[in-house]
């Protein structure tokens, strides 16, 4: 890659590099390079505008390894295929299609068939750079003027000044007893023929720069960040609204989220009956139950009552459940009161309904979770339950009153 | 080599005794350089070159733009429509996938079967098929919708923990493709290596010296240069030979292992491979007429080439016609009611036209090519090739549209109409192919100099040592 080739007129100090012989014919090339050869040079090489059968032999060149490596890099490609295939979809991530087996040869096969060929394609390139020593962009035959006709119709040879056997002389007389057109010596290029340094220094920092961007990537999926992700694609998970609890500079109160306007009421829960959502009645607690109680609504609210109250209160109301033992040993709760005990009992059902709904001292509101029909029949069960407590003798069926003693 | 030179005629001979020349003229080893690097180095472009340039180029730029409005508006700017999910854009793809492969049969498999001929159509077969890939390989990128997560095919860790579905026939795609678009550019460079060469020693300028001196990677023809080459080039198409066979295969299992009738046939993946040879050689014929008429090669590439290409596009038609034939009788033979109404819909139903352009094109006209004539003279040959090349596309779009428009459930029915957006898309990507193959043409050696001199009289390292040079 040179305009001014130095000739070796005007550069007679310099090193030779190489003797360099032109041919008239391949065949000529081929007979020349087995002469040389078999004179005992080994540090030679044939040029020509295309491959010459039979001057691998000529010159004594050795088979490569490439189409073993070529057949490994098939290999890898086979066992590298179906064990990726065989990691991913059927032990770290079972990926269940309709049933199907999760690795089945069949299916496999189209993969593992184009990796195959792909790393084995990849090899067989690399090996053109492998063994063939590519690329090689400087040279001291790029210096010759002559040599830029071996990619047109020049044959050529050339011995290396480093070859044992090479003398200027006699190698260069007997490159013209084998028919060489011409022979030229080919000499060191000089200084500054090399690609500038400023070349290596812009390429290392140009590698450097390109690895930041990963690294950096690496390290963010790595930490933890209270951050919102780097989003580059703004898909439909991260959309320009207000957050829950958000600020809004919008409104005068700073809230994006907007209060209903007073008296809104919400599809379903216009409350209006007083009796049945809040036990009310005549301006006091309702005294009678808001809908007919039959045994249906008697062994719901039995089950509801084990469910939801029986935990503190016992499962016959007398306040010995569980939790309630167990806070009193601690000396943590005051005892309970009976649910039979008097001051319950006198109470109207809309009053033990409102109890339930709201809470009352340490017990916690339950109107979110137990329904409002299900609510008065635990009353109905405490009815049942005080009932049960404070009946007279005469109450009780003759048969079974036996029993009681 | 006598003066008169070898004469068009005689490479038509078909005297068992002796083999026909491969080329005509005198051709010398200089004079193939000459006549190739003229072309990478015409000082003044021709003017038809600036045209085609212009034409091409306007419609790669229609199709940047409406692949641009593609992305920011939505796949809907096309007619696909549920349940015709696939139409043009697929239609595209296995177009020009198919196109490929003829490429690929004439630099790998040819290569292997040691037809010398192949030598002076080799590399602009493998430019073809690079750049048809390239456009192929646009389309699923941009039908998938949003393009910019289309790194989700690749088997990467990601935050799901999860992994791609390796017995998906779209991802068997996706790794054919991509593999056999890398595999067939490497096999292309590897081939323009040593006229590369030629090219920087050939080159004055120092910027063009340094550029083409950088490609050629330093080369510099010599023995153990050539010893590995040689033996890297055979293996390359030894590996690339079964992605002839193996990549239409994949793409046809995108419909073959789906339950569609119509789709769902065993005949498919050797239907669709003879089909690819089919089109790609017919688009190598469209290719090579007016290249060798421009850029004067009329002395390489000669008549010979195209009655054999010819003839193989020919036997492929028949092959076509049997596919097609064999589809219909495996409908009417296994007694399936679905399979037998989608043949009777494809030829009597809505895309009767297109069934029908599709037989006529595919199997009807091809079988001119049993005239000689047909097969020798240029401007006779050139229709057959428009025909089948258009015969192709209709095939593909038979078989997505008809099948997807009309499958088990009639209340799931619907039409397929596609927009102006989808018809230039399909004008676009010629306007894409045409522009990088015109290029190509402009500034790249298009013929393999190096390969073309073997075949030359006095290229053989046996011959009698004190013949003269090019005798």
């Amino acid at each position: 890659m040179s305009e001014a080739t130095p000739s070796p007129e005007n550069a007679p100090a310099e090193k030779p590099a190489l003797l360099l012989a032109e041919f008239d014919s391949a065949a000529a090339l081929v007979a020349a390079a087995r002469s040389v050869r078999e004179a005992g040079y080994s540090r030679f090489d044939a040029h020509s505008p295309f491959p010459i059968h039979g001057i691998d032999a000529a010159m004594g060149l050795r088979s490569a390894l490439l189409p073993w490596l070529v057949f490994f890099a098939g290999v890898v490609g086979l066992v590298v295929a179906l064990g990726v295939q065989l990691w991913m979809n059927a032990v770290d991530y079972p990926l269940n299609i309709s049933g199907k087996p999760l690795f089945s040869l069949p299916a496999n096969v189209p993969i593992t068939y184009e990796l195959i060929v792909l790393l084995a394609g990849g090899t067989a390139f690399l090996g053109i750079f492998l063994f063939g020593r590519l690329p090689e962009l400087a040279h001291p035959l790029f210096v010759s003027d002559r040599f830029r006709r071996v990619t047109d119709d020049g044959f050529f040879l050339s011995i290396e000044a480093a070859d044992e056997r090479f003398d200027e002389k006699a190698t260069s007389a007997l490159l013209r007893r084998l028919g060489a057109r011409e022979v030229e010596t080919v000499f060191e290029p000089a200084a500054g023929r090399a690609i500038p340094v400023a070349f290596f220094w812009v390429g290392i920092l140009a590698a450097v720069l390109a690895l930041l961007p990963p690294l950096w990537i690496a390290r963010v999926r790595a930490t933890r960040s209270h951050n919102p992700r780097v989003q580059l694609i703004f898909d439909m998970h991260l959309q320009p609204t207000y957050r829950p609890q958000g600020a809004s500079p919008l409104f005068a109160d700073g809230r994006a989220a907007r209060p209903p306007i007073p008296g809104t009421v919400a599809r379903g829960q216009l409350y209006e009956d007083d009796h049945y959502y809040r036990g009310l009645a005549d301006g006091g607690f309702a005294e009678r139950f808001p809908r007919e109680v039959t045994m249906e609504t008697m062994r719901r609210g039995e089950e509801r009552f084990r469910i939801y109250c029986s935990a503190c209160h016992g499962l016959d109301g007398q306040g010995e459940g569980m939790t309630l033992v167990r806070a009193q040993a601690r000396g943590e709760w005051i005892p309970l009161l009976p649910l039979s005990a008097e001051p319950i009992a006198a109470q109207p059902v809309g009053e033990l309904f409102n109890t339930i709904t709201h809470g009352i001292r340490t017990m916690p509101a339950y109107g979110n979770q137990i329904p409002v029909e299900d609510r008065w029949a635990i009353v109905a069960h405490l009815r049942a339950l005080q009932y049960s407590r404070r009946a007279p003798l005469e109450e009780v069926p003759p048969e079974d009153r036996p029993r009681l003693r | 080599m006598s003066t008169t030179g070898i004469r068009p005629e005689d490479t038509m001979s078909d005297d068992p005794r002796r083999r026909a020349p491969l080329v005509t003229g005198s051709p010398t080893f200089s004079t193939v350089t000459e006549v190739i690097c003229r072309v990478a180095e015409a000082p003044k472009t021709p003017l038809a070159w600036y045209v085609a340039m212009v034409v091409s180029g306007a419609f790669a730029g229609l199709f940047l733009v409406l692949t641009g409005h593609l992305l920011v508006t939505g796949v809907g700017v096309w007619g696909n429509n549920a349940p015709v999910y696939w139409a043009f854009d697929i239609t595209n793809f296995v177009f020009w996938v198919g196109i490929g492969h003829a490429g690929t049969l004439i630099s790998a498999v040819l290569f292997i079967l040691r037809q010398k001929w192949r030598t002076s159509i080799n590399r602009l077969a493998e430019a073809m098929t690079v750049f048809a890939v390239m456009v192929a390989g646009l389309f699923p990128a941009i039908h998938i919708g949003r393009v910019w997560v289309v790194y989700w095919l690749l088997p990467y860790p990601n935050q799901m923990g999860i992994w791609p579905n390796f017995r998906s026939p779209l991802l068997w795609d996706v790794v054919a493709v991509t593999g056999y678009a890398t595999v067939s550019a490497l096999f292309w460079y590897v081939g323009m290596i040593p006229d590369l060469a030629t090219l920087r020693d050939r080159a004055r300028h120092r910027i063009r010296r340094l550029v083409l001196g950088a490609a050629a990677l330093g080369w510099r023809g010599s023995a153990r240069q050539w010893q590995h080459y040689e033996k890297a080039y055979l293996l390359l198409a030894a590996v690339a030979t079964p992605l002839v066979v193996s990549v239409h295969s994949v793409v046809s299992f995108d419909f073959a292992v789906s339950i569609i009738p119509g789709w769902h046939t065993t005949i498919f993946p050797v239907y669709f491979v003879a089909g690819a040879i089919f089109s790609g050689l017919a688009m190598v014929i469209t290719l090579l007429i007016p290249a060798r008429a421009f850029l004067g090669l009329e002395d390489l590439v000669t008549i010979r080439h195209f009655d054999n290409i010819n003839k193989v596009i020919l036997a492929t038609s028949l092959m076509v016609g049997y596919a097609y034939g064999i589809e219909v009788f495996s409908a009417w033979y296994g007694g399936g009611h679905y399979e037998q109404f989608a043949f009777l819909n494809r030829a009597y139903g809505p895309y009767w036209w297109a069934f029908w352009t599709m037989v006529v094109c595919n199997v009807a006209v091809p079988q001119l090519f049993w005239l000689r004539v047909f097969r020798t003279q240029v401007w006779l040959m050139l229709p057959v090739v428009l025909l089948v090349n258009v015969g192709m596309w209709f095939e593909r779009f038979v078989i997505i549209v008809t099948s997807l428009s009309r499958d088990y459930l009639p209340s799931a029915w619907r039409p397929f109409t596609p927009t102006w957006v989808d018809f230039g898309m399909l004008l676009g990507s010629f306007g894409v192919f045409f522009f990088l193959f015109l290029l190509f043409l402009r500034f790249l050696p298009i013929v393999a100099m190096a390969e073309m001199k073997t075949i030359l009289p006095g290229s053989d390292g046996h011959g009698e040592v004190g013949q003269a040079k090019h005798e």
